[in-house]
């Protein structure tokens, strides 16, 4: 019963555990905190972590993080962090962030919702005390969405830690609550059970026996009260009682076939072995693994033998032995299927990763004889987690395989970039500096216009204006001046009124056309202002374009060395951890199979026994009614 | 007769679940230090594959060519998406059929990273066909074409996509 309840206690947090946190925020401002709860959302947890761990280590690292998008979500993507290596099963890690946000200054009612995780983490790891002390620091506000989660789970952990009094306080207070319905009636009939208080206890197990909801867990809560009444009520010998409650459960429910048999033992305590015969017979044409189905096959002709009809009798315990020793047949192929180690390899099947009922599947595919008579045992809590770990490792084997093979890509790739852009560079960086210096030179000139052009603002210059024709021409005047007063020479008269006259056309050409050959200077030196900002694009691009050909090949090595090696070593820990974790999987495999070889042996000799038994009773009556004709 | 009938007795308040006694080979302990074992190889491989997607970042879609296509659902929407086709200048980059997983994460208020690539600086074409079922059970598809200017830093866009038009939000 303790372990019923442990089961049903484990299925109910690691329901909450699995649907664990993360609402999306109102506005999404961080596109890639976005994408770590789409993978969240999918219980995709390994991508989830690792992208919102990238993201808040890029944003810590970032000199202003408050100019960062993922600072908008910041208080919310370090509490999903821990949400998520919840959902990954990483108690501790998730533990010490929850913590953090615990500690950190944070809203009431996100604080109380992040003890929630971690009492329900605790409980989880079955550290029930600890739970206790957690569950009791949360005071205040608590979120809507979680406070019927919060009082069931406070009930649980009252229970386990034997405070079955108050639990059943708390639970007769959730007895409204639509979502746990079935759940929480059901526990409460346990915690007063466990309290002493039995008949109080056996009313909710009744009425949890008797809701009317229709979703498949409820029905099934529902299929189970019936089932643990009935066998307290069998245990008390109140038959025909805990038959009407056995008769409550669905024919096709998980839990159908050890009512039909216990339905049927409490017809046969009654002596009423032909209606006792009507559970059995239905329940022994079902799949002979099950145990329930296995008691029938012996179960069925016991009662036909106690009706006196030993001659059906002794042919079905023929008929029983026969199946039993092809069980036997398929347990022993079982068996070495397992030490050959295709247990394993049936476990981590892609196909049936992709299936919720997978474990059911598996048992219907062909060659896995193995997965046969492990329905059961793949149910338990222990074999899921260690079933969990053995998937989870199974993914990172493969995800590190992967990346040792980009690794092996990314060195290619960077080879082919180093053996391209190497031998193009010296070329193109000495074009380059040819380039640069000459751009160099313009800005000097652009810079010694604008300065010319702001002077003349002030103080006009015309000869600062003057076109190359008429500097050549007031260069050849002056020239021919020279000439003529070399060696003190007298220029003549009429000359020298024919070179002022000149210079006077020159002078009047500068003064008069200044206005003009000013704007006209200033349009050009804005055309060249123009000219020389697209001329520095290009040199950024260029500059820009001539580093990131650099950095596509060069500072890789170290980090590819490192990675490798880490790679390297985590795959060594992985491939021992995952034969340490495989070998306790097939144990445990193995060790039902034998339990159950075992059973099936018993019930070979019984069935052995009874069919002598029944056959010598059938040919003493044969003799008898020879006898008396 | 009557000792196996009693024993079988006996089984009916052991429920049918058995979580029981596989194994005095396997302790508790055992399972736990291997349970933790096992959570450190998670922490380790974690930190691979963070330094491993920067690595990548840096080596594959440097920040000056990168550019990334997210796709959100617009609030409130409830039809079925089927799925979506994204051009780039043209060329088809990505094509995604959504599952029943995926299409609730995105309804949930997910965003599907669809696609990460490398183009020029300046001015790109691109393409969005979405197909899917309307709420009314009648199968539509809709097209869009927007602008994407690509600057030096990298380019990220997010679809926001409704029945009746698609979004596009420059970031």
């Amino acid at each position: 019963m303790k372990k019923l309840f442990i089961l049903l206690a484990i299925f109910i947090v690691s329901a909450g555990l699995s649907s664990a946190g993360a609402a999306p925020p109102k506005e999404l401002r961080d596109l890639y905190f976005g994408e770590a709860l789409y993978d969240a959302y999918q219980a995709d947890w390994f991508d989830a972590i690792a992208r919102l761990d990238t993201e808040l280590m890029q944003h810590y690292d970032v000199d202003e993080p408050e100019r960062d998008t993922l600072h908008y979500h910041i208080n919310q993507a370090e509490f999903d962090v821990g949400d998520f290596e919840l959902g990954y099963r990483m108690h501790r890690r998730a533990g010490r962030a929850i913590k953090a946000v615990i500690e950190d200054n944070v809203d009431e009612p996100v604080r109380n919702e992040a003890i929630f995780r971690l009492a329900q983490l605790y409980f989880f790891k079955d550290e029930p005390v600890e739970a206790q002390a957690a569950v009791d620091r949360i005071t205040g506000k608590v979120p809507p969405k979680i406070q019927d989660d919060l009082d069931s789970l406070r009930a649980q952990i009252r229970m386990a830690n034997r405070r079955y009094a108050e639990a059943a306080e708390i639970l007769s207070g959730l007895q409204k609550a639509k979502d746990l319905e079935g759940f929480s009636s059901y526990n409460l009939g346990i915690a007063l059970i466990k309290e002493g208080k039995e008949a109080e206890g056996r009313e909710y197990l009744d009425r949890t026996g008797r809701i009317t909801g229709q979703d498949e867990l409820t029905l099934a809560i529902k299929d189970k009260a019936n089932l643990v009444l009935g066998s307290k009520l069998m245990k008390d010998k109140n038959f025909e009682g805990a038959k009407k409650i056995l008769d409550r459960v669905r024919l096709n429910g998980p839990f159908s076939n050890r009512a039909l048999l216990d339905s049927g033992w409490a017809d046969a305590f009654q002596g009423r072995f032909e209606r006792a015969l009507v559970p059995w017979s239905v329940l022994a044409t079902r799949e002979v693994t099950d145990p329930s189905v296995q008691e029938a096959l012996l179960a069925v002709p016991y009662a036909y033998g106690r009706l006196n009809t030993y001659s059906r009798a002794a042919v079905l315990y023929g008929s029983a032995l026969e199946k039993f020793a092809a069980e036997f047949d398929k347990i022993d192929a079982s068996i070495q299927s397992i030490r050959d180690g295709h247990f394993l390899k049936a476990l981590v099947r892609e196909e049936l990763q992709q299936d919720p009922d997978w474990v059911v599947k598996l048992r219907k595919l062909p060659q896995t004889p193995e997965t046969y008579y492990l329905l059961d045992l793949m149910a338990s809590h222990d074999f899921q987690e260690s079933l969990k770990n053995y998937l989870d490792l199974e993914q990172l084997r493969r995800k590190l395989e992967t990346w040792d093979r980009n690794l092996d890509a990314f060195e290619d790739i960077i080879a082919r970039r180093r053996a391209y852009y190497e031998p193009l560079l010296p070329g193109i960086d000495r074009d380059f500096r040819r380039l640069d210096s000459l751009m160099r030179l313009r800005l000097e000139q652009r810079d010694r216009i604008e300065q010319r052009l702001k002077a003349m603002l002030v103080v006009p210059r015309p000869d600062f204006l003057a076109t190359a024709n008429e500097r050549i021409l007031a260069e050849r005047i002056t020239l021919m001046e020279r000439k003529m007063t070399a060696g003190g020479k007298t220029v003549p008269a009429g000359v020298e009124a024919r070179i002022q006259r000149l210079r006077g056309v020159l002078h009047w050409n500068l003064y008069t056309e200044y206005d003009r050959r000013y704007t006209e200077a200033y349009k050009h030196h804005r055309d060249l202002i123009r000219e020389v900002d697209r001329m520095k694009k290009q040199y950024a691009a260029f500059v820009r374009t001539r580093q990131a050909a650099t950095q596509s090949y060069e500072g890789y090595d170290g980090v590819i060395h490192r990675q490798r090696v880490l790679i390297q070593k985590a795959r060594e820990k992985v491939g021992k951890l995952m034969e340490r974790q495989g070998q306790i999987l097939e144990t445990m495999a193995l060790n039902e199979l034998t339990q159950r070889r075992e059973r099936l042996a018993e019930f070979q000799v019984k069935a052995r026994f009874s069919m002598a038994d029944s056959y010598d009773r059938a040919t003493r009556t044969q003799i008898q009614e020879r006898m008396k004709k | 007769m009557h000792n196996w009938k009693s024993g079988i007795i006996l089984t009916i308040s052991v429920l049918v679940m058995s979580a029981a006694a596989h194994g005095e080979d396997i302790s508790r302990e055992q399972m736990k230090g291997l349970d933790e074992q096992v959570q450190e190889i998670k922490s380790d491989v974690l930190a691979i594959s963070s330094e491993l997607n920067q690595l990548e970042e840096k080596l594959l879609y440097p920040s000056n060519t990168q550019v990334a296509v997210f796709v959100s659902l617009a609030g409130g929407e409830t039809y079925r998406l089927d799925s979506v086709e994204i051009r780039l200048d043209g060329k088809p980059v990505a094509h995604h059929i959504y599952t029943f997983k995926e299409l609730e994460a995105l309804q949930k208020g997910g965003v599907q990273h669809i696609y990460t690539g490398n183009i020029r600086t300046g001015a790109h074409e691109l393409q969005v066909q979405v197909m899917g079922q309307n709420p009314g059970g009648a199968d539509f598809q809709k097209s869009e074409h927007f602008k994407v200017d690509k600057d030096v830093g990298p380019k990220i866009v997010e679809l926001s996509l409704a029945a009746r038009n698609i979004t596009l939000k420059d970031r």
